[in-house]
């Protein structure tokens, strides 16, 4: 790729414009005008997107701060003042620490799981030749696109059998079982970008297969690595379908589920303010993070549609 | 490099494959082989049934329906989805105005502000989205009727989610809402890869926006466009479409199962009718109509791969 910084260079081949190569082409006017209606337009259309991005969440957020009559009353009235008191109601009594905390712990450990598992997986798919290799292979990408929702009617009774249903580590080895066909996938393909001399210079040097994966390879691969971590730490934290099959223990639920539990039960509490304020917590954290990451996140959130 | 090697390939591959077969593999198969059989998912007892599964399906018309709203699911909402990133990827990185001096080719003018404000509802759950909307759609003291009364449109008062006929569109939406930005930044990537003297030649040739558009960018970028189509028709098959309409309708699914989709449907006949076989038949026919889907849509957007 290469932006052209001076003026268009003509192709030297198309005779007929080789006098004017020195001189910017002449425009005509009516393109010109042309050109300006539609920047009017452009910019018009992609800040009536921006607004409608931005409108809900900055609502959300205003309303997070106001009292329940004036929530019903006037949704679009600004706060008459800070009603801190909303944030910690919901920090404390509508158990919102406790979903942020469940939530961190199944992140955590499938988030590790996902990676060692599949990045596992994925080398010795892409570096070694072995009978049934494109068939491993094809046997985990091609969960990608089948319906989660059909497998998820016997694993509920395949994870109540081994005791695991409503538990944390059951939850976790599910989400690292569901994540791993994107992480193979992605993976893969990024071992089979990597130069090969390295890891035959370190084989040859008497390291051990175990060992060049995990001091070579493994290092080497780290910009794959953070782009598909990235990818399923989003996909984790934002799991709504797994934990509400899965996890239905009140106390062991997860931010997702526990906002939308949260939302059901103010039928009858009615406390609106609270659950605005903890809709706006549970937001702010990845909202936050995507903007001071925002490079990364973009990548490893398309790496994988772009290959 | 053959010393240890089988050893050094299983002892990598027993955990990854042990997990997916147990918690994925195991289950679809035996999602299949239940859909043959009356099991009710609350006790261990089952005979097999043959067809019968199937065939009450064809006489339910709550299947009838929730097939039909994933099927307009899956063909409305890439299309509204996809055209509308495209449009705005090709305004963020080609509607700039052309400056004296400047590339032929130019962005607006704060694309990359567009990009990042564009991505936001990707990093949020589909969940706290849904939660959100419900409540801009309520019809009383929601955000989108009081604003249409504070513009002077009182007597324009719907009532979005309570009403069958709107019910659907509302959800498809907000599903429109939440990934349109991922594709704008997925199409800009792809997009800033054309080589600008493509575009220059176009130009020269007197091509206008519009024509560039749909004779350099659409063709370079088909591949890109073609994957997003079918990743898209599948989330709107499957745990996306669950979501919303879990958690945004009332029922779920209603009112009068103006919003049931077939995801939404094997869910309830599994956990809250105690159905699971039947569940598992609905199940069946999801799988079929999302290979189906992506099998239509690789083989009609099939064409030569444009090399550059």
């Amino acid at each position: 790729m290469k932006t052209t910084e001076t003026p268009a260079p003509l192709p030297a081949e198309s005779g007929a414009s080789v006098s004017k190569v020195d001189v910017p082409p002449p425009r005509p006017a009516r393109r010109k005008r042309d050109g300006g209606v539609l920047n009017v337009f452009s910019h018009g259309v992609l800040i009536i997107w921006a607004i409608m991005v931005v409108m809900p969440l900055l609502w959300a957020v205003m309303t997070s701060f106001k009292s329940d009559s004036s929530i019903f009353g006037s949704p679009w009235s600004l706060p008459d003042k800070l009603h801190f008191d909303n944030w910690s109601r919901a920090w404390t009594q509508a158990n919102m620490s406790d979903y942020f905390l469940n939530t961190v712990l199944v992140v955590g450990g499938s988030l590790i799981g996902t990676l060692a598992l599949g990045s596992m997986a994925a080398y010795v798919l892409a570096r070694f030749d072995f009978p049934g290799n494109r068939f491993i292979y094809y046997l985990f990408i091609g969960g990608m696109s089948f319906p989660i929702m059909l497998a998820l009617v016997p694993l509920f009774y395949v994870v109540n059998n081994m005791g695991m249903l409503n538990t944390i580590h059951g939850l976790i080895l599910v989400y690292i079982a569901y994540s791993l066909p994107f992480t193979v996938f992605f993976l893969t393909a990024f071992f089979r970008t990597l130069p090969t001399s390295v890891a035959e210079a370190a084989f040859v040097d008497g390291a051990s297969h175990t060992r060049t994966f995990f001091q070579i390879m493994l290092p080497m691969a780290k910009p794959g690595l953070i782009s598909v971590g990235i990818f399923n730490f989003l996909g984790q934290w934002n799991q709504y379908m797994l934990p509400t099959v899965l996890n239905t223990d009140p106390d062991k639920k997860v931010l997702t589920q526990g906002l939308v539990q949260l939302a059901v039960s103010q039928g009858y509490k009615g406390d609106w303010s609270g659950l605005f304020a903890g809709l706006v917590m549970a937001m702010l954290p990845v909202l936050g993070a995507y903007i001071v990451f925002q490079r990364q996140v973009v990548q490893g959130l398309t790496a994988g549609a772009l290959k | 490099m053959q010393h240890g090697k089988y050893r050094f390939i299983v002892g990598f591959l027993v955990l990854p494959l042990g997990l997916y077969a147990l918690f994925v593999v195991w289950p679809f198969i035996q999602s299949i082989y239940y859909s043959f059989t009356d099991w009710t998912g609350l006790s261990p007892e089952f005979k097999m049934v043959g067809f019968d599964n199937y065939k009450r399906m064809l006489h339910d018309d709550i299947f009838w329906k929730s097939l039909q709203h994933s099927l307009l699911f899956a063909l409305v909402l890439p299309l509204v989805t996809i055209s509308l990133a495209l449009f705005f990827a090709f305004m963020i990185n080609v509607g700039g105005r052309r400056r004296k001096g400047g590339p032929v080719i130019s962005g607006v003018r704060g694309s990359s502000f567009y990009k990042i404000v564009y991505f936001f509802p990707q990093v949020l759950s589909i969940a706290i989205v849904a939660l959100l909307f419900q409540f801009a759609y309520n019809p009383d003291s929601g955000a989108i009727n009081s604003l249409l009364r504070g513009i002077g449109l009182g007597s324009v008062q719907p009532l979005w989610l309570g009403d069958p006929s709107l019910a659907l569109w509302c959800v498809m939406a907000v599903l429109v809402w939440s990934t349109t930005g991922f594709f704008v930044v997925l199409f800009s990537a792809g997009m800033a890869s054309i080589p600008a003297e493509l575009y220059e030649a176009a130009l020269l040739d007197g091509a206008g926006r519009a024509t560039t558009f749909f004779r350099v960018t659409l063709p370079l970028l088909w591949d890109t466009v073609q994957s997003g189509w079918v990743y898209m028709g599948i989330l709107a098959l499957g745990a996306e479409s669950f979501a919303v309409v879990q958690i945004m309708t009332t029922g779920p699914g209603g009112p009068d199962y103006s919003t049931t989709v077939m995801v939404l449907y094997v869910y309830q006949k599994a956990f809250r009718d105690g159905q699971a076989a039947y569940a598992t038949t609905i199940g069946v026919a999801l799988l079929v109509v999302t290979l189906a889907f992506a099998a239509i849509v690789m083989r009609l957007g099939r064409r030569e791969r444009l090399e550059f």
